[in-house]
């Protein structure tokens, strides 16, 4: 659908594919090799509180067997809307917000999400002769998802363009 | 004590995604996602084995809930795809969401017919 009219390109410095490690950027790949005992704490501190967040989100939003899981949809999308944000403002932070990346984005984020959650939600819904949600819930899942890296971006970009245009504090 | 359980089951799940992820990207140089890709494969044959084990319920939230949880992601395989759509790796973001769930699908019932020849 998108056409090849090249948009302009107003972002300083390319961006990688992988929002937890481009072995590429040169900072990134020495991360690990050069504070292991750093990075991995972090990263584990990140991901309790982010599952912990996701376990609260089942508890209060349960979901009969043969429904649509609502909780680890709403977990799910809005994980994606928030490493949108995150990686724009990490992509115009600089070096000070390095810890960001592994803590927030792998750690909370990745630990806040779940993809064999999701996978397991449709084997269940199919399991229990409920093909249609099954569907659905994979489907929109998807899009949704989708649609929300793409908002959190955008807002984000739009915020920091704002506040960059301003040219005040 | 549930919710402990599943913080020191992700507080696992997330370094060990890290390193498969790290561990995957740094062995290939296409701008596929494989290294998250293996993650959320292997979770979810964990869990499909995880799910047929009858795991007392402070297990199954330490295993399931936490470290698997945490060692797979929906966060990083949608910026993934949307950053190829960005980048205008149209084919390879269509692939990328596809392939994982269908390797997905495909790892959780394997897992499944795993644990139950398992576990009886």
């Amino acid at each position: 659908m998108s056409e090849t009219t090249g948009e302009p390109s107003e972002s300083a410095e390319p961006r990688g594919i992988d929002p937890d490690i481009d072995l590429r950027d040169r900072r990134q790949a020495r991360e690990l090799p050069d504070a292991p005992w750093v990075v991995l704490p972090l990263i584990a501190a990140g991901g309790a509180i982010g599952g912990t967040a996701r376990y609260g989100a089942g508890g209060l939003l349960p979901t009969a067997p043969g429904e649509f899981p609502v909780a680890t949809f709403l977990v799910n999308v809005s994980g994606c809307l928030l490493i949108g944000v995150l990686m724009a403002l990490i992509a115009r932070a600089g070096p000070r917000f390095r810890p960001a990346r592994p803590f927030l984005g792998v750690g909370v984020l990745g630990g806040y999400t779940t993809f064999s959650t999701y996978i397991a939600d449709v084997q269940g819904l199919l399991d229990a002769g409920r093909p249609a949600v099954a569907l659905a819930y994979l489907g929109t899942t998807l899009l949704c998802a989708l649609a929300a890296v793409w908002a959190g971006t955008a807002l984000a970009e739009a915020a920091l363009g704002r506040a960059g245009n301003g040219g005040g504090r | 004590m549930t919710a402990l359980m599943v913080a020191l089951g992700a507080a696992i799940g997330a370094p060990l995604r890290y390193l498969v992820d790290r561990y995957v990207q740094a062995r290939h140089d296409s701008a596929f996602p494989w290294g998250t890709h293996a993650a959320n494969a292997t979770a979810c044959l964990l869990l499909g084995a995880a799910v047929q084990a009858a795991l007392p319920g402070w297990a199954f939230a330490f295993a399931a809930t936490g470290l698997l949880g945490a060692l797979s992601t929906y966060s990083t395989f949608g910026y993934e795809t949307f950053a190829l759509l960005r980048t205008g790796a149209r084919f390879l973001a269509f692939a990328n969401a596809a392939a994982s769930i269908a390797a997905g699908l495909g790892a959780a019932s394997i897992g499944a017919a795993l644990g139950r020849a398992l576990t009886g």
